[in-house]
């Protein structure tokens, strides 16, 4: 049974977060995510039901400065055909290509894979390595205020964020890469479609000379939440990317994650599949 | 209960206007207010593309959209492709190369496939596989779909 009481489709953020204020609000966007979890009983509706497909500038990406803004409502497919993307973040469109079926990138949001926060969430993963930021914003005492939140403090736990109730997240920030950066993105799972991430890796940083610095590393489907590994980091920072030095960032990363073993994968598995992605994006790293 | 919401839009070239509950599904209100059975309901989870529409020219799974937010905007579904001169030319290949079995797919199939044909008028068999990722047939194998959207994309 639904406990709905109430609809709304608000044209304006300030719509958006004065309704936020006013009380309990679940958040539909692209719906891929919500409509199931209201199906199996993972969400329990609040009386209020705010469709923010209406809300007006919350979709598409736009370069401000050194600053790529990626607007909540900005679809995986947009993330795909986007100019500004394959210009300054192309590893988001290497992860756009094997996120889910043609279907699901269409309705998809990116503030809707962010905010579902699972560990999983293939998304969240190239994000992280990119220092994206989560802007927030709430009318707390009768006007909008805006807040931003690294992603990397952002997940609390499997379906959890630091967001409070009455915030809605807009968009999220990615500072453009220093020049030289290059990064991959690596998914694993039974088939290339449609599949939640058994494992999943992103790696990026400077290469200059054949050696790596600045570097950024991320996992996601190993940990409560997506994570960075600093440890793996620091194995390869300022290292000449050659075939020992791979190798022993490969161990480290393997023992760094804090894979569960579930139904997608056993935790041996999975600490295998992130060493072989680690070496796998290193060795392609140009 | 949830509350009923009036909604507005276009299905097909025509103006519908429904009244529905805030959670249910786009599918269940296509099939059951409309009584457009077309897309079907297999996985109810977006697995299967069974239930796939299109939305402002956009292909989606209509079981994972909220029907609530059909309001103001423009849906086909294989109802629409049919025209007073016959069958649209995807489904009269989907037809000549035995691409359906059961049928049970076949309504998301000839909609992914007018979406992927709109997008890329000359597909590759690579595109079209890659295309037709979100949909699932448990009959013909594929072999002959692959087939039918080649001529189809070919006979436009």
């Amino acid at each position: 049974m639904s406990n709905i009481e109430n609809y709304i489709a608000p044209g304006s953020v300030e719509e958006a977060v004065q309704a936020l204020a006013d009380g309990d609000v679940t958040i539909m966007a692209g719906g891929t995510d919500l409509m199931l979890q209201a199906e199996n009983g993972q969400v329990t509706y609040q009386p209020t039901l705010m469709n923010i497909n209406r809300v007006d500038g919350l979709r598409g990406v736009t370069l401000d400065g050194d600053t790529v803004r990626i607007g909540a409502l900005t679809t995986i497919t947009d993330l795909l055909e986007d100019n500004i993307i394959a210009d300054k973040l192309p590893v988001l469109a290497t992860m756009a290509d094997k996120f889910a079926s043609n279907q699901i990138r269409n309705a998809g949001t990116v503030g809707g894979n962010v905010c579902n926060a699972s560990p999983a969430g293939d998304s969240i993963v190239p994000l992280l390595i990119l220092n994206a930021a989560a802007v927030l914003s709430s009318k707390p005492n009768g006007s909008v205020e805006t807040r931003s939140v690294p992603l990397q403090n952002f997940f609390t736990g499997p379906g959890k964020t630091n967001m409070n109730s009455n915030e809605l997240l807009v968009a999220i920030d990615v500072p453009v890469p220093p020049a030289g950066f290059a990064a991959g993105f690596s998914k694993f799972g039974p088939r290339p479609a449609l599949e939640i991430s058994m494992a999943s890796a992103a790696i990026g940083g400077v290469v200059d000379g054949g050696k790596l610095t600045g570097v950024r590393v991320a996992y996601g489907a190993v940990g409560p939440t997506p994570m960075r590994a600093p440890e793996t980091e620091a194995a390869l920072e300022g290292k000449e990317l050659n075939a020992d030095n791979i190798a022993a960032a490969a161990e480290v990363a393997g023992n760094e994650v804090t894979p569960i073993d579930d139904v997608r994968a056993t935790e041996w598995y999975r600490r295998h599949l992130v060493r072989v992605m680690t070496q796998e994006i290193l060795e392609n790293v140009t | 209960m949830s509350p009923k919401v009036n909604i507005e839009f276009t299905v097909n070239g025509v103006v519908k206007q429904v009244t529905v509950s805030a959670d249910a599904s786009a599918l269940d209100m296509l099939r059951e207010e409309l009584d457009l059975k077309g897309a079907k309901e297999a996985c109810g989870e977006g697995e299967c593309g069974a239930c796939t529409i299109l939305v402002d020219d956009t292909s989606l799974c209509a079981c994972l959209m909220f029907a609530v937010d059909c309001h103001g905007r423009t849906i086909e579904t294989v109802e629409g492709m049919q025209t007073e001169d016959g069958l649209h030319p995807i489904q009269a290949a989907y037809v000549e190369y035995g691409a359906v079995q059961c049928g049970y797919c076949t309504p998301g199939m000839v909609m992914q496939t007018k979406h992927l044909l709109d997008k890329n008028p000359n597909p590759t068999e690579g595109d079209i596989k890659r295309g037709l990722e979100g949909n699932v047939c448990r009959c013909t194998g594929y072999r002959k779909i692959f087939d039918a959207v080649a001529d189809a994309a070919a006979r436009s």
